[in-house]
């Protein structure tokens, strides 16, 4: 079940996501400002994409024009060949901070797109998914009382409630300390080698791209191009000191032009 | 000696009313009553059963000035403050309606609606709309965009997105502004009975005053007015305390 590497060229087989000449331009102040830039990329169905870049470059930009939450003003996204015209919930997005509603708790919260589902079958997903979170005991838990790592969870676990087939998650752990941050990628590893789901994740963490990824993308520094697609060739678990694994994030960091000594 | 912090206000205001009463006590002839005097007037209001319908009196308009408030005031709110567009539209004549003081409002009051109940609640009604427009508009503003996105992000239809996202994020501030405005609801309501009509707490301190200068019945009314005032402020509070949030708006 190695996905890892897997870069499918020839269009068609278990092709997902397409994206094509995209760019976006918005109107501040008057002035036309670059965002995104002629980017092209391809991602095969199961793949795990970590999108990478300087802060500020665009990449939540990008990441919410792939979601349909912003429009693209050239080029295009398609998925299993249909544009992407605006959010939907086949793809979710996943926050990085105050994305769980207040109002409702933990099984509620969970089940917020599953107000279709008749209620046997809804209590069904919500339970199975509060287990794959590892949230037993909170269930009827108000997010006001939940820590940061925990309402992460509970994002996470109502995006995967609607089966969706693409997960966005634009810095999902990017606010939380980093004891918590490792723990939340190997629970998110976990989930998707279980559920094999698209992944598209956006942060600012190389170690955590080296981490996750099956590929990164590296972006440049506004308006955002694609620099370079790195493909991580280390089988899960991973070992954050093997050679291999320091090579492929000495390259990333050379890569986004940061040095690596201080 | 220790005293219980509980107890600590009740002593307080036991003491001022016995400086009160000494007071009044030393220099008799006085037309102010002591707390003893008022206690009386409150007696014989209740012995003349005019207190309970006053109450009930003041009350009545309250509900129907404030209720009618809230029932246009919010929706109108809320739909001002999503779309911003009519919100442009509206913005400079709420503007200019809002520091208008619901007492400017008395003539055209009584020459729409003479004089009567009627007058009162609209009065009451003036007095509670504007704040209650702009406390809806502004929470609408308030949600986080996240929220919206989420919830854009699962598909709701119209209506579901209004009564499982809009609303929910928007109660905890309109539960705030409705129990400001029920307080302003309750200083218009004396005001509008001093001029307006012939019953309620406002109308009982004029009258007292006018019939024979009974200033015990003028002070019991008004620690009448405080004290319900207090009560319709509690009672707004314990309906912030259930916790807002947390009923849930989905299915049940």
């Amino acid at each position: 079940m190695s996905s890892t590497g897997a870069i499918v060229t020839e269009p068609g087989a278990g092709q997902k996501l397409r994206v094509e000449h995209l760019g976006m331009v918005y109107e501040r102040d008057g002035e036309t400002v670059a965002a995104l830039e002629d980017i092209n990329l391809n991602v095969s169905e199961g793949e795990f994409i970590c999108i990478v870049g300087p802060s500020g470059c665009g990449k939540s930009t990008l990441l919410n024009v792939l979601a349909g939450f912003l429009p693209s003003t050239s080029g295009s996204v398609t998925i299993d060949g249909e544009a992407v015209s605006g959010p939907d919930p086949r793809r979710i997005l996943v926050f990085q901070e105050r994305g769980v509603f207040p109002w409702l708790t933990v099984e509620g919260n969970i089940g917020f797109g599953l107000s279709k589902l008749p209620r046997t079958q809804r209590e069904e997903r919500i339970a199975h998914y509060v287990q794959a979170v590892r949230l037993e005991g909170f269930e009827h838990t108000y997010p006001s009382d939940l820590s940061g790592g925990m309402k992460q969870r509970v994002q996470v676990a109502r995006a995967l409630a609607v089966n969706p087939d693409i997960l966005y998650l634009d810095e999902p752990f990017g606010a939380l300390d980093s004891i918590t941050r490792v723990i939340m990628r190997s629970e998110l590893l976990r989930i998707w080698q279980s559920e094999r789901r698209t992944i598209i994740f956006v942060t600012h963490d190389i170690d955590e791209a080296v981490q996750l990824a099956d590929r990164v993308v590296v972006l440049s520094s506004r308006p955002a191009r694609i620099e370079n697609i790195l493909t991580i060739d280390i089988p899960h678990p991973r070992n954050f000191s093997s050679p291999r694994y320091l090579e492929l994030r000495d390259e990333l960091l050379k890569q986004i032009g940061l040095a690596y000594e201080i | 000696m220790k005293i219980p912090v509980r107890l600590r206000p009740v002593i307080f205001i036991a003491a001022l009313l016995v400086i009160w009463q000494i007071a009044i006590d030393r220099n008799p002839g006085q037309l102010l009553p002591g707390p003893i005097g008022v206690a009386g007037g409150i007696v014989d209001l209740l012995r003349h059963g005019l207190l309970f319908k006053y109450v009930v009196a003041s009350l009545f308009r309250v509900t129907w000035g404030f209720g009618s408030a809230a029932l246009l005031a919010i929706p109108l709110g809320l739909s001002l403050g999503w779309y911003r567009r009519g919100e442009m539209a509206f913005y400079p004549l709420i503007q200019l309606f809002r520091p208008i003081s619901p007492l400017a409002w008395i003539p055209i009051a009584i020459l729409w609606f003479g004089v009567g109940d009627l007058a009162a609640i609209f009065l009451i009604f003036v007095g509670c709309f504007f704040p209650l427009l702009l406390v809806a508009m502004s929470a609408v503003h308030g949600i986080p965009a996240v929220y919206i996105n989420a919830g854009r992000n699962f598909g709701l239809s119209p209506r579901a997105f209004v009564s499982r996202v809009l609303y929910p994020a928007v109660v905890p501030q309109l539960l705030i502004g409705l129990r400001i405005t029920l307080g302003i609801a309750w200083l218009v309501v004396v005001a509008a009975e001093m001029i307006s009509v012939n019953s309620g707490l406002g109308f009982l301190i004029v009258d007292a005053r006018n019939a024979g200068n009974r200033y015990d019945l003028v002070v019991g009314g008004m620690v009448i007015i405080g004290a319900i005032g207090l009560l319709l402020d509690l009672g707004m509070r314990s309906l912030e305390q259930v916790k807002s949030f947390h009923w849930s708006s989905s299915e049940g």
